[in-house]
């Protein structure tokens, strides 16, 4: 697919900066014929990642940026959401459908970009940090949120 | 986020508008929350209709709504939920957990 869909944004760790993202994302995601139910999912996921780079990995600080890479690889969208912090290991985050843990406030972010996209996968950024990657067949229609994820890589 | 706070008889319906994600005023909205129990209200509906999307964070704010309003004595049920919001309980298995109803009638009226 042609590269006029590729983006990269650099932005400061403040929330409001989630909604700068948000204009670009959906504009792409339109031109790339997304349904607008699978655009809302794919928003939110990417919502929840900026949300983890900014308070968990770079735990807003202003002067520390969260870069946002969208691309276009075979028939999926690939979207890299990567921080400025000390690294993330997501086996440490509990489980939030266990049912001690469904009344909790917090913890469901990684659970919405599983359900929400066809994969996640954690790692590590060029630069240290961390970077999660999220994945998504591009198509007229495609499954969500209905379906159970397939997992991460 | 923006939201309204108003009375059906005994009951306080809250209504919330917009997007209810993080950074979007969910400190405002824990402060309404306190001030509607600190009022004494024992029935309290929350008007999901205009929410327009609902992140982690805001899921995190309703559950600790709930949880105050609980502890406090208070029964706290929502409404008028749209498909995407209803969809994200369903996913993270608070549906069970939230007492909610189809719009706000049948929600007013449940307290009888």
């Amino acid at each position: 697919m042609a590269d006029e869909h590729r983006f990269h944004l650099a932005i400061g760790s403040r929330f409001e900066n989630i909604e700068l993202v948000q204009v670009v994302l959906k504009d792409r995601l339109r031109q790339l014929g997304m349904d607008e139910d699978t655009q809302d999912w794919v928003d939110l996921a990417v919502r929840e990642a900026l949300a983890n780079a900014i308070k968990h990995g770079n735990a807003q600080d202003p002067e520390k940026q969260v870069h946002v890479d969208l691309d276009i690889e075979a028939d999926e969208l690939v979207i890299r959401v990567q921080d400025e912090g000390e690294g993330f290991d997501p086996d440490r985050v509990v489980d939030p459908l266990a049912p001690e843990n469904i009344r909790r406030t917090n913890g469901r972010g990684i659970l919405f970009m599983k359900k929400f996209m066809d994969r996640i996968h954690y790692g590590s950024g060029p630069g240290g940090g961390t970077m999660v990657t999220l994945r998504k067949r591009v198509g007229p229609k495609t499954d969500t949120p209905h379906h159970p994820e397939e997992g991460t890589e | 986020m923006k939201f309204n706070v108003r009375q059906s008889g005994d009951v306080t319906i809250l209504d919330l508008n917009g997007k209810i994600t993080i950074g979007s005023g969910e400190e405002a909205l824990r402060n309404t929350m306190q001030e509607i129990l600190n009022s004494g209200a024992k029935k309290v509906v929350i008007n999901m209709s205009g929410v327009t999307m609902i992140d982690s964070s805001g899921i995190g704010e309703l559950v600790s709504a709930y949880t105050t309003a609980t502890n406090r004595g208070t029964k706290l049920k929502l409404a008028n939920l749209p498909s995407k919001v209803s969809d994200i309980l369903t996913i993270t298995q608070l549906i069970t957990v939230f007492d909610v109803y189809d719009n706000e009638a049948d929600a007013v009226s449940s307290f009888a």
